[in-house]
């Protein structure tokens, strides 16, 4: 290539997206040396997959880090205390080479307060901190990231889990600190000093996302709106107050001055006599949060149907199918759609909600693409119809609450169901299973699903070969997490090269045996075989019991040593280190 | 102090009752179509699992507890008293639907139940599963947040819900040997409460109002009973969310309904001295 570097450089600075950087830099030497010096963006989707010396001997010029940790089933807490995604090791290297850091986006990984703080003295451009699903810090470290961090931008703390000390931290925010755009601090549970806030907001003219705690009330919200106009995305705190007029007044004619609100969310403790409040919004919401809302179908309907322009709905089972109905009716710009339960614990179903309503979904709303729904029964047919309906889904996500559960019409297994939407979805990259299933359906899913990425299975299969046809046969899988499964040794063996193409897989509560993955491990020096087993004292234990919880990535870092002892990294191959 | 009522399996009380809570629910305006569907939803219906088909329509109408029972799965008594959501019979009792059937002193708010009362039958299927680790898989900052919520609606259903659906509080009359309930949400202005509340504590004033010089049964119409309780004899009050005891009447309805944790019918010397204190209550609100 006769280009000079600036010009390739210039060029590169065009392509953002990771996968395409990647093959960016192996398209020749010199290519990959202009690339690596200008990458600006980096994402590791494993913390262990690589070392951070690794990524700065690389990577010297990075200005955005985004890691995840712990696996996707820890948010079900079925990954032990102490596992690891410890975010130590990477902020001590990155303080010392990136002093132009500008983002840092984590997930799953255990923060501490002294992490914080490393941050909020090592980069003077800091502008981005998103901590998602998050834990090992308290309410200290947000005030170090809000005392020191100059340009701050973008605080988000997503659903982390934060010792919450007090609600000072707000407060040391300084009063030069005028480039907020973004806070979330809906996962705190501490009041937070309201002329603090309200300040921090009237001298933030570019915020645009805020997302309040529980514990800012429903009386106060007016005022922060007031002093905010301009907010596109607004999460309220506690949706309930004593009834009184001027309360009511002033919230609704705060909220009809928030002409760019596109995005609602929080509504916690809700009493419906406020919800009409939010009515001038409503035309132009393109995302309503309701998940946390105690409120009856008539109440989320009313809401829902003043709301065309629709695009991501998230509520509780409360909907019920007549409200889905609606639903079907009025959005019709739905892509994404997430019904959680509102009492998953008992054995019947306090709400009217059944496979109805999504199908009437999948019928009404043409670009739906995700789907995240909680119901208590199923049938093939209805699978069937909602995969006719959509195959433009690329997010398929079916709990049905009882494990093991057959088509509630029929008795048979939903595998022709599921097996309907891997066939005409094909586009589907994500999917979870539930209900009663076969070895049949991962026949389906091995011949049908060539696009899919993350694969969740429970309760689930006959054999080993179920799970041989999901490794022989989706040629895009990157994730996959099985929990109580009779899949063993014969698969896995089977399909040993597989797993260098993936990022990781997870099984729990399966039928690994513990000598099968030490040869898993001996064979493929390249991934990380490790072992759960809180009982204790793997050393003593014979080759042919199962493993409680096994998880296999690849990695060019080798073995990690930060586990604690109910963890085990399988011994590799002495003589190949890489 | 209430006197739990005989049930047979699904939890009625006997016919009687039934004849006596349809009389008492006549009050709300949609109240005959709710009688023909309780009862056909009540009828007892033994069948496989599955042919929830023609059952569904019914059940849609009727509420989710009598959908559960009627599409024939195998569900306990106690299933059908309770679902164990947080919302208490209310929230096993869908819309308008069931008054007759709560009416009845034997649903125990959710706390309790979830523990397993042993039924009539002797056996007790459990109302809440038994729980998988991680299953189904709900995120720890959802889980404990609803667990928020129900544990504070548990306790707010016994009064008041603030959402649609049905509001459940207690009546009590001085010198009654039992309490009542009665749903808020179908009245739609204090007439309504006070002829509802009549009819209900007609049985206790009865005998009550010869002290205060009024004849016995014979001589008690329908006037003397308005006068028993607007008069200065009787004072209907309300407990607010406050804790304090309120004279009915004084504030817009929908603003007493949303306030009203349980009624209190007071009489004799009490009574009297309740009136204009509540109200300067009132006034230093306002």
């Amino acid at each position: 290539m006769g280009f000079p570097e600036e010009v390739l450089e210039h060029v590169f600075s065009f392509i953002t997206s990771h996968t395409d950087r990647n093959v960016v830099s192996l398209v020749c030497k010199s290519w990959y040396e202009i690339e690596r010096w200008c990458r600006r963006r980096i994402f590791v989707g494993n913390c262990y997959a690589v070392s951070p010396a690794m990524m700065i001997r690389r990577f010297p010029e990075v200005r955005s880090v985004e890691l995840k940790g712990k696996p996707h089933f820890a948010d079900f807490n079925l990954v032990p205390d102490g596992w690891g995604g410890y975010f130590y090791p990477w902020i001590c290297e990155m303080a010392r080479a990136y002093p132009w850091l500008e983002e840092i986006k984590l997930k799953r990984m255990v923060v501490t307060d002294d992490n914080l703080e490393l941050i909020s003295k090592s980069f003077k451009n800091f502008k981005v901190l998103v901590l998602s699903s998050c834990e090992g810090f308290s309410t200290h470290g947000l005030a170090a990231i809000a005392a020191n961090c100059r340009n701050l931008r973008e605080l988000d703390l997503r659903e982390s889990e934060v010792e919450d000390l007090s609600g000072h931290w707000l407060s040391h925010f300084p009063d030069s600190c005028t480039s907020l755009q973004s806070l979330n601090m809906s996962c705190l549970s501490s009041e937070v000093s309201f002329s603090a806030l309200q300040r921090l907001i009237a001298r933030s003219p570019n915020l645009k996302t805020l997302r309040l705690n529980r514990a800012v009330p429903l009386e106060k919200l007016s005022t922060l709106l007031r002093r905010a106009p301009q907010l596109v995305e607004l999460g309220t705190g506690a949706y309930s107050a004593e009834i009184r007029p001027d309360v009511y007044a002033n919230l609704t004619e705060a909220f009809s001055r928030c002409k760019e609100v596109k995005g609602l969310s929080g509504f916690w403790d809700v009493l419906p006599s406020y919800l009409p409040a939010i009515y001038s919004v409503c035309s132009r919401l393109t995302s309503l949060n309701l998940s946390y809302a105690t409120i009856q179908s008539p109440d989320v309907t009313k809401i829902i149907t003043q709301c065309p322009n629709l695009q991501s709905l998230s509520v509780l089972d409360y909907i019920e199918d007549t409200g889905l109905n609606a639903l079907s009716l009025s959005c019709k710009d739905l892509r994404e759609l997430r019904v959680f339960p509102s009492d998953p614990f008992v054995a019947n179903a306090n709400v009217s909600l059944t496979e109805q309503g999504l199908v009437a979904v999948s019928e009404g709303c043409s670009k739906l693409q995700s789907v995240l729904y909680f119901c208590r029964q199923m049938s093939n047919s209805a699978l069937t119809t909602i995969a006719k309906n959509r195959p433009n889904l690329t997010c398929f996500r079916l709990c049905i609450l009882e494990p093991r559960a057959p088509d509630y019409l029929t008795f048979e297994p939903l595998d022709v169901g599921f097996g309907a939407i891997v066939e005409h979805c094909k586009q589907l990259q994500r999917l979870s299973l539930s209900g009663l299933l076969t070895d049949r359906v991962f026949e389906y899913i091995g011949k049908w699903a060539k696009k899919l990425e993350m694969l969740s299975i429970a309760f689930a299969g006959d054999s080993d070969l179920g799970l041989h046809h999901v490794l022989s046969g989706c040629d895009s899988l990157r994730k996959l997490e099985i929990r109580d499964c009779p899949f063993g040794d014969k698969a896995l063996l089977a399909n040993v090269s597989k797993l260098e193409t993936m990022r990781s897989l997870w099984m729990s509560s399966c039928s690994v045996s513990l000598g099968a993955c030490k040869r898993l491990s001996q064979k493929m020096p390249r991934l990380n075989v490790e072992v759960i087993d809180e009982q204790g004292d793997l050393d003593s234990r014979p080759d042919n019991c199962h493993v409680e919880k096994l998880y296999i990535y690849r990695t060019v870092a080798g073995p990690r040593f930060d586990m604690p002892s109910f963890i085990r990294t399988m011994d590799q191959n002495p003589t190949y280190r890489s | 102090m209430s006197v739990p009522l005989e049930h047979d399996y699904i939890g009625l009380s006997d016919a009687s009752s039934l004849e006596r809570s349809s009389e008492s629910s006549n009050i709300s305006s949609d109240n005959a179509s709710n009688n023909v569907f309780n009862i056909k939803a009540t009828e007892l219906s033994l069948g496989l699992p599955g042919f929830a088909k023609n059952s569904e329509e019914n059940a849609a109408k009727s509420g989710p507890a009598i959908k559960n029972y009627m599409s024939g799965a195998k569900r306990g008594f106690s299933d059908v008293n309770f679902s164990g959501s947080g919302k208490g019979i209310n929230g096993v009792f869908e819309k308008n639907q069931t008054q007759q059937l709560v009416s009845s002193s034997y649903v125990k708010p959710v706390e309790e139940e979830k523990k397993g009362p042993v039924s009539e039958n002797g056996s007790v299927p459990p109302s809440a599963k038994v729980q998988v680790v991680g299953w189904p898989p709900i995120r720890s900052f959802r889980k404990n947040t609803m667990a928020t919520n129900l544990s504070k609606s548990g306790y707010v259903a016994e009064a008041n819900l603030g959402s649609g659906g049905c509001l459940y509080v207690k009546v009590s009359m001085d010198g009654a040997p039992y309490l009542r309930k009665i749903d808020l949400k179908i009245y739609h202005n204090y007439a309504e409460l006070s002829k509802a509340l009549e009819k209900m504590f007609s049985c206790f004033t009865l005998g009550q109002c010869t002290s205060n010089g009024i004849k016995g049964r014979e001589g008690l119409t329908e006037s003397n009973l308005k006068d028993l309780l607007h008069g200065s004899e009787c004072v209907l009050t309300y407990e607010d969310k406050d804790g304090d005891w309120m004279l009915v009447g004084d504030v817009p309805w929908e603003m007493f309904i949303d306030s009203c944790k349980r009624l209190r019918i007071m009489k004799g010397s009490e009574a009297i001295g309740l009136a204009p204190r509540s109200m300067d209550k009132c006034k230093k609100r306002n």
